[in-house]
């Protein structure tokens, strides 16, 4: 595993390089908003994977608590096998069909569904015990960099095309900054309290912002219901070759966000067992009974 | 199911007492509400239609300001003596001390509303020109959203360094929703100028998801070591 770094980190900056040649110079530019359009092969593709990365941060506390006990961790996973069944049957009912948005395949919900349940089931499999918490540790504070560059560059592209920096009762904006808070506090909860309980706490506000984002929405859909506002992004559909360009670049995000974050649960992973080796060693004699830190492989290779 | 409630009541009956012969958290809230008031009159002064937009927010601020007062002495009180330790390997519930805990905070936080709300009226010339009786659920659903979860994450900060400081930044975020809750249907009824259902449905489903959240979660928070 450890050889497979260096090639990745190649291919990674490669793709990247690619993604930004397609940006600039490959993609048409935008009819209307000229050039300054181009901010979205960063903008979105960064969003994406920030929201890709808070799932996961969200699935691992799920995990990280379930697994308390032999009882909640069984009925949690009948509870993901259910959620699962649901959405891979539901969508393909006729009334259901009916609600789903223009544009919205009922076998891209249903494949949506089915990856959330298998993504809960690899993540229990493949991160055993205090990996888990490593995970969640990684994926909440690469996802807070991403989040952060989405919150950047946002107003520096609405500036020019909206004439404002921020949109303060657009949907979107307040509930991705919501979500960029509650992460943040997250991190802060996890810096302040020291000790075994850390993980725990944190899983449990892992759920509670889960709970929350989606109240943001609703209560931010309510506002605007109540006061119209000019319909803000979106509208239309895409040139497909601007499709394209944006799945590259956000292809060669998600790398980079992999790479990333392969780097921080090393590092985590290593911070760990040395403290552990040094927890070892003042509780032994000194010098006699050191224990030697295990040497361990991300990914591989998992903490105590 | 009948311990359960005994329990509760025999917390809550305790923290009533001692908070009836101390008084610390009341004046302490009450005192700092005054100041915020004070502070906001200062700051605005608006005409008596221009208040009606802005009171919804300042009526809110201040109160959620005054009441993490209240929350971080909640558990404070526990710790000397080790009560918490005792009360972590006894066999009571979890929930029946945070259910007594909750409902301890909210008869206090909504004394301290009752008791302020004449100020801001008086201060600002408030004559509300919506349903003016929207404001009681509108202020009891509030209080509890704050109550609730500011009462689980004091429990939470207890366990951190410098947990004064930490229980606003876990509660705030996540409050969001609520506080835009409570300052958009405050406003609705103040100016009139829209139904305020839309809000205190939304209050409702916040209290309901986080009530559920908290008593799911509290043993977890309680026993975490």
């Amino acid at each position: 595993m450890k050889k497979a770094f260096p090639i990745l980190a190649a291919l990674t900056a490669i793709f990247l390089a690619y993604a930004f040649y397609q940006a600039m110079f490959v993609a048409p530019t935008d009819a209307l908003q000229g050039d300054v359009y181009r901010i979205i092969y960063y903008h979105v593709p960064s969003a994406w994977t920030a929201f890709l990365l808070f799932f996961v941060n969200f699935v691992a506390s799920v995990q990280y608590l379930a697994r308390a006990k032999a009882s909640t961790q069984r009925a949690a996973n009948w509870v993901v096998i259910v959620i699962g069944l649901v959405a891979a049957i539901a969508p393909f009912i006729p009334p259901v069909k009916q609600q789903l948005p223009v544009g919205l395949y009922p076998s891209s919900v249903a494949t949506t569904g089915v990856m959330i349940a298998a993504m809960y089931f690899l993540v229990g499999r493949y991160f055993p015990g205090e990996a888990l918490d490593v995970l969640a540790v990684t994926t909440a504070e690469v996802g807070v960099v991403f989040c952060t560059i989405v919150l950047v560059t946002g107003p520096i592209w609405a500036r020019p095309v909206w004439g404002i920096w921020w949109a303060p009762g657009d949907i979107r904006l307040t509930s991705t900054l919501v979500l960029w808070l509650i992460y943040v506090s997250y991190l802060v909860l996890r810096r302040f309290s020291d000790g075994a309980q850390t993980p725990k706490l944190a899983a449990v506000l892992a759920i509670f912002g889960a709970l929350d984002v989606p109240l943001v929405y609703f209560s931010i859909w309510f506002f605007r219901t109540q006061h119209p506002q000019p319909v803000i992004g979106g509208g239309g559909s895409m040139d497909p070759r601007m499709l394209h360009v944006l799945l590259i670049s956000w292809m060669a995000f998600l790398c980079f966000g992999f790479l990333v974050c392969w780097c921080r649960y090393r590092l985590e992973v290593l911070q760990r067992e040395v403290a552990e080796a040094e927890a070892m060693e003042s509780l032994s004699e000194r010098g006699t009974g050191a224990v030697a830190p295990k040497r361990s492989l991300p990914l591989s290779g998992v903490p105590r | 199911v009948r311990s359960f409630w005994s329990v509760t009541l025999a917390t809550l009956a305790k923290d009533i007492r001692l908070e009836w012969r101390s008084k610390d958290a009341l004046n302490a809230m009450l005192f700092f509400s005054l100041l915020v008031v004070v502070i906001f009159v200062f700051s605005f002064d608006p005409l008596a239609e221009e208040s009606r937009h802005i009171v919804g927010g300042l009526v809110w601020v201040a109160f959620l300001f005054a009441a993490v007062v209240a929350l971080n002495q909640t558990w404070a009180r526990e710790l000397r003596n080790q009560v918490l330790d005792a009360y972590r390997v006894s066999p009571a519930s979890a929930n029946s001390l945070f259910v007594a805990k909750v409902l301890g905070n909210f008869l206090l936080v909504t004394l301290l509303e009752g008791l302020m709300a004449p100020l801001f009226v008086v201060f600002y010339n408030l004559r509300v020109l919506g349903p003016a009786w929207q404001l009681i659920p509108v202020g009891l659903l509030g209080t509890w959203a704050l109550v609730v979860n500011g009462t689980f994450f004091a429990a939470m900060s207890l366990r951190t360094r410098s947990r004064e400081l930490m229980l606003p930044l876990l509660l705030f975020p996540i409050s969001i929703p609520a506080v835009l809750g409570m300052v958009a249907a405050t406003t609705a009824i103040l100016t009139g100028d829209n139904p305020a259902h839309f809000y205190i449905v939304l209050l409702l489903t916040y209290d309901v998801v986080f009530t559920t959240a908290c008593i799911g979660l509290f043993g977890t928070v309680l026993q975490a070591e």
